[in-house]
Parts: C-alpha cells; sequence; structure tokens
C-alpha cells in the first residue's frame, strides 16, 4: 500500500483505475473534470487499459456505458449537476435494463441560478431513478468506494447501476493523504464482471425490450428486489474489503456517539466531519450530542436509522436539498423509515449549504440547541423556519 | 456494383415475426440489411416503429442480438455496444443501428455527429418514412415540403409542411465520414450492394435509405416499392455515394417522371395546388444542378 496527497476526484480516479473498467465514456462537468482527466492520463501511460470514448454530451456518455454494459463490459462514467439531469432518462434506462454500470457523481447545485458549488439537489432529485446511491465523507472513503462499488452493483443479487457522490469542491477538490491499495489485493478482492445480462455472439439476445401491462409489473418488482438486496451485499463487500485492506466501513449509516445520545443530526456526505466535532463539543458541555451519516441514500437504511434514533430525545436532518413546496428530501425518508418503525421522535428539518453556501460550526451548534428547545419543523438554516409543516 | 441479388441473398430471416403495418417500408430495409449483415450482426433500435413493432415481450423477433437504445442514443448506444465487445475480445462481428427519419435528423443528430466524428466503427441506417410515423404521423426534420401530417395539417392558410427536408446525407459527408450512401427500398439491389459495401470499411458508414409508410404516406400497401422507385425516378430523391472526399451519383434517370404524378398519388400530398407543385418541381432541378456539379457519375 502507498501513499499518495490526492483530492476526492483523484482518489475516486485511482479506486476505478484498480476497478479496471473496460469502456469509460467521459464528458467534462465542473466540479467532475479532474476524474476523467486523470482516467485519460492512465489510458494514455497505459496504467488502465480501456476504451476511453469521448462522448459529446452526458446523455451520449451514460447510453454508451449501458451498450458497453449490455456487451458485458464494466463501463464507468462520471458526471455532475446539469450533466447528471441531461442524462436523466438514460439512468432509468440502466436500471431498468439491470446495468451495474458504476457512475461518479460530483454533487453540484442545480441551475437556476447558476452555480458551480456543491449542494445535494442533483443526486437526491435521482433517488427514483433505481440506481444504488453512495454518499462519500472524505477522500480515502471515495476511492475505497470506487472499488467497492464495482463489487455491489455486479453481484448477480443486485444487478443495478451505483451513483458514487462526492460533494462538489468540498471532497472533489479538497487534497487529503490517502492509502493506494496495491493492485494485486485489488484484482483479489474484485473479480472480472461475468454475466448473463449481455450481448452474446453465440446465443443471441434481444435485449431493453417492452413490457405490457401483463407483464411490466414483474420487471419493475424484481428491479426492486435487486436494489435492496444490495443492503446485505454492502456489508458483505465491506467484510471482504476490511480483511484485504484493514479498512472498515459500517454499511449504510454511520453512527458517532449515539449510544446514549439525546440529540443526534443525521445527515450525509462531507459535512459529518464538522458535525462529529461539534458533538465533540457539546459533550464537554454536558450534551449528550450525536451524529448519523447516512452512508447509502438507495438501498435506505429504515431499520439503522429507526434503530439508532428511537431514544433520542430530538433529532434534527441536515441536508443540502429542498423538494420545493415541502421539505428537504432525506428528511421525508427519515420520517418515513420512523414511521414504519413505530418510532415518535421530534424530528426537524435543516436546509442548508444550497449554492455552496458554507454550513458553520456555529450553524450546527445552533441546531443542536434547537431542537432540545424544540422549533419550526423546516428551516432553511440562516433564514429560519419554513412555516410549512408545524 | 450489386454482388447480392434475390438469387444470392440469404435465404435466412432475423427480423421476422414482427407486427409492423401491411407494406411497411422500414421493416423492409431491417429485413434486407439484416440479410447481407448475417447472424453476427448486433442491432440498436431506438424507441420508434421498428422497435415498438419487434420488441414486444415476450414474443421478441430478432433472431440476431439486438437492443433497443433511447430514442436520442442509437448511436451513443451503438458506440458502447462496439467499444465493449471489442474490449471484450470479439472481432467478428458488426453494430448496426436502425433508425427512423426523427430519430436520426431531430432527436438523434447530435449522436450521431459524435460517432461519426470519433469515426467508431459502426453501421448507421437510417431507414426515412418522411415524419414520426409510429406516434401517428407528426413532422420531423425529413418531412418533405408540402406534406399533410398530424402537425402539418392542410388547411386553407398553410399547404401543409412548409420546411424542405434537412439534407442529412450532405450533414453526413461534411464530417468526411468514410462512406455515406443514400439508397431507397425500391431499388433494393442498390440497397443491399451498399450495406455490403458498408459492412468492409472501417470507421463510420451512414446510409439514409427512403422507406415509404403505406399509413403515413396514404398509398395501398401493396404500392411500398413502386412509390419507393417512383421518388427516384422523379427526381425528388436520388441514389448516391459519398467515399474518399468524393460524391458519386450511382443513377442518372435519362428523363424524371412527372414530379405531380408522384405527389397526387399519395394522400399526404393530395391538398397541393399548382403553384406548390411548381415550387416542388424547381427546387428538384436546383438539387439536381447541385448533384451534377458536385458529384461524379
Amino acid at each position: 500500500m502507498s501513499k499518495k496527497f490526492l483530492s476526492g476526484n483523484e482518489a475516486f480516479a485511482e479506486g476505478i483505475r484498480l476497478a479496471r473498467p473496460q469502456v469509460i465514456s467521459a464528458y467534462p462537468i465542473t466540479p467532475q473534470t479532474i476524474v476523467v482527466e486523470r482516467l485519460s492520463e492512465m489510458v494514455e501511460d497505459g496504467s488502465l487499459s480501456a476504451e476511453y470514448v469521448h462522448v459529446e454530451s452526458e446523455h451520449s456518455a451514460l447510453s454508451c456505458a449501458i451498450g458497453a454494459s449490455a456487451a458485458g463490459a464494466r463501463a464507468f462514467t462520471a458526471t455532475s449537476s446539469q450533466g447528471l439531469l441531461y442524462m436523466a432518462e438514460c439512468l432509468y434506462y440502466a436500471s431498468g435494463g439491470r446495468f451495474p454500470i458504476v457512475m461518479m457523481n460530483a454533487d453540484r447545485s442545480t441551475a437556476l441560478p447558476w452555480n458551480i458549488y456543491g449542494d445535494q439537489r442533483d443526486s437526491l432529485s435521482q433517488l427514483d431513478s433505481g440506481w444504488i446511491q453512495s454518499y462519500a465523507e472524505n477522500a480515502q472513503e471515495a476511492l475505497d468506494l470506487a472499488l467497492m462499488s464495482y463489487r455491489i452493483a455486479e453481484d448477480k443479487r443486485v444487478s443495478t447501476p451505483y451513483m458514487a457522490n462526492l460533494d462538489g469542491f468540498v471532497l472533489t477538490h479538497t487534497y487529503e493523504t490517502v492509502d493506494i491499495p496495491e493492485r494485486e489485493q485489488a484484482d483479489r478482492f474484485l473479480p472480472s464482471y461475468e454475466t448473463d445480462n449481455r450481448i452474446d455472439l453465440e446465443n443471441p439476445k434481444n435485449m431493453a425490450f417492452s413490457a405490457g401491462p401483463d407483464t411490466n409489473y414483474i420487471f419493475k418488482y424484481k428491479e426492486h428486489e435487486g436494489i435492496l438486496a444490495a443492503s446485505e451485499v454492502i456489508k458483505e463487500t465491506e467484510k471482504d474489503f476490511a480483511e484485504i485492506f484493514g479498512r472498515k466501513y459500517s454499511g449504510l449509516t454511520e453512527n458517532y456517539r449515539t449510544e446514549d445520545a439525546d440529540y443526534i443530526i443525521v445527515t450525509l456526505g462531507s459535512i459529518a466531519g464538522l458535525c462529529r466535532e461539534t458533538a465533540d463539543k457539546l459533550r464537554e458541555q454536558g450534551v449528550k450530542a450525536g451524529v448519523v451519516r447516512i452512508r447509502y441514500m438507495r438501498p435506505f437504511p429504515n431499520e439503522e436509522i429507526a434503530e439508532v434514533l428511537k431514544n433520542a430525545k430530538a433529532f434534527a436532518v441536515l441536508e443540502k436539498d429542498i423538494s420545493f413546496g415541502n421539505e428537504g428530501t432525506v428528511f421525508t425518508n427519515v420520517n418515513s423509515a420512523l414511521k414504519k418503525a413505530g418510532v415518535n421522535v421530534s424530528g426537524y428539518n435543516y436546509i442548508g449549504g444550497l449554492g455552496g453556501r458554507n454550513i458553520s460550526a456555529g450553524d450546527i451548534e445552533k441546531i443542536y440547541s434547537d431542537i432540545a428547545e424544540g422549533t419550526d419543523s423546516v428551516n432553511f438554516i440562516g433564514i429560519g423556519g419554513t412555516g410549512n409543516g408545524k | 456494383m450489386a454482388n447480392k441479388t434475390a438469387e444470392s441473398i440469404s435465404r435466412e430471416e432475423f427480423f421476422y415475426g414482427h407486427k409492423a403495418c401491411a407494406g411497411c417500408g422500414g421493416s423492409l430495409a431491417v429485413r434486407a440489411a439484416l440479410k447481407v449483415l448475417g447472424p453476427n450482426a448486433v442491432s440498436v433500435l431506438p424507441a420508434g416503429c421498428m422497435s415498438a413493432v419487434g420488441f414486444n415481450f415476450p414474443q421478441l423477433c430478432f433472431s440476431n442480438n439486438s437492443i433497443i437504445s433511447t430514442f436520442a442514443g442509437t448511436a451513443s448506444m451503438l458506440t458502447g455496444v462496439e467499444a465493449g465487445l471489442r474490449a471484450r475480445g470479439y472481432k467478428d462481428f458488426t453494430a448496426v443501428g436502425f433508425a427512423g427519419d426523427g430519430g436520426t435528423a431531430d432527436i438523434g443528430i447530435q449522436a450521431l455527429s459524435g460517432a461519426i466524428d470519433r469515426n467508431d466503427n459502426i453501421i448507421y441506417i437510417c431507414y426515412d418514412n418522411e415524419a414520426y410515423m409510429n406516434t401517428g404521423i407528426q413532422k420531423s426534420g425529413l418531412t418533405p415540403y408540402g406534406a399533410k401530417t398530424t402537425t402539418t395539417p392542410a388547411g386553407e392558410n398553410i399547404h401543409g409542411n412548409i420546411r424542405p427536408k434537412k439534407n442529412m446525407f450532405e450533414i453526413a459527408a461534411a464530417h468526411d465520414i468514410p462512406y455515406a450512401a443514400t439508397a431507397s427500398v425500391g431499388y433494393l439491389p442498390d440497397f443491399i450492394a451498399k450495406v455490403q459495401k458498408a459492412s468492409q470499411i472501417q470507421g463510420t458508414k451512414y446510409i439514409h435509405v427512403i422507406a415509404p409508410c403505406p399509413t403515413g404516406w396514404g398509398v395501398a400497401p401493396d404500392a411500398t416499392v413502386d412509390i419507393a422507385r417512383e421518388v427516384v425516378d422523379c427526381g425528388l430523391w436520388y441514389l448516391a455515394e459519398y467515399e474518399n472526399g468524393s460524391f458519386r451519383l450511382n443513377h442518372k434517370p435519362k428523363a424524371f417522371t412527372s414530379v405531380e404524378d408522384y405527389l397526387k398519388k399519395q394522400g399526404r400530398f393530395r391538398h397541393l395546388t399548382e403553384e406548390d407543385i411548381k415550387i416542388i418541381t424547381d427546387s428538384r432541378d436546383r438539387k439536381w444542378e447541385f448533384i451534377e456539379k458536385n458529384s461524379q457519375l
């Protein structure tokens, strides 16, 4: 294992090199560009043997990856924001066709107004597209997820595409020291892609067909089953990963000082670090604060969320997202998990970081103190309650 | 130039048992092309007539590997299929796309341009029935001037479509593509020979074949081949190739047959006035001046 000082994008590209994709379709968009730049250099210097296709749009990037995956090849692409929305049609196509493509998405604000900085409205708007969705916190996790993503997506129980989300700039462009696994270890961890769901010259197939009302819902049920199965496969994959590489991950969620916590912030992505630091500080002052970081939004950690929040006095969902006319989508998902489990804990929604706006330690401290006293149901950090859902 | 004829072409069927309308020109083009390309053709078809009639689970009618792409994604999926199979070590296959006029000249033109720009080793066949037929005859970028469609009604004020067809063949050629050709299902041996020729050329190949839709054109189901000949004979379509940087006309009628006869046979043109027909005839003549100036015979 070697150590390198890498940005989130570069770390992810290193993970992809180790995963040996056979076809890479690339189209640039800020803040994703560095991933496709590094991969092109790896193909040029021969350290990655892949067909590198310069597509002319994000729609074609994913359409090309679908074609490659249908040919039985391991395919990779990357996008962000408007690009993700532009290829949206193909997201549903890839998941419906059960093509285990891996795509990195640099989480970025969506226009209008134009903005290149990070929030999670792009990927969270596509929760229903049938993709596994992970949210990394740091560059090491980004690299490790790049390698694990193919194992999870390609597992025959799953056969579902995988969207690895990295917070734009805050993670994609921030440098950290990262452990790079050895090639031999990576090959031991991730076998080559084998599937029957492919074009077969010896035994021709018709693929990506129509299915009418009698059978369509069966395909959809199977698709749902596949992404649900990822919960278990993620755990198995992380167990093998820890054995080979020595780094442990905790499945769909990561809990911090939650065992006895009265007040818990549920969040996702790179802001979790600041939440943990704030929780530590509050603990020193006698406030029992904890943090839950959601690592996977799909499949959604219903049981894990209900279990960790059931003994809390109150929780907040802090997210860089708003579903206009309602609340943050993560909040909706968390509340649904609690309702299904019969857990009744006061919960509040904090919308922050839109368009890359900073969330400070002070903002997070205020969330902990507000929820201890009770506050509006849905709050924009720095503005206040939105007046709905009381 | 034809080295495959009705006698020599494969008896094997690769596109059979579909539910296309009687007399469908598009299905004739697909059927003939796949006979030429054989069992190792891997076909990509976007949402459109041929995928709607051919891929209804569990009744799947292609006996070669075939896949539906997104409407805009024929060429980009072809690229992926070709790259994926090559990456997996396959050499003996042909990646071929069959997209309609809307799928090619409108929604799919960006992906097609990208594929030609990359010179991906694919054959792209546009079966041109001159409107969005699958959705019920709406105007596309390849609907000819004057045609009545369900979105270009023929009324007192506007006599159907007011714009001419896009020059897709020349647009493809302008990329300096290794091979582009026009064809018509009315001249099937010529089309078959062009598919055969395309299959032996490295890089991107584009074939634009006129494929009448009796339902949308307002002709009898048994008139498909005749009307597809007549559009060539009256000079409103032409059989040509682009190769090595130059255009070649394959077939020059000694004298054009009547444009008016061609138009008036079809329900979609029946409303045209003498003035409309003169506009169409004049534009044909200008086109032929251009063709004769810019191509070899």
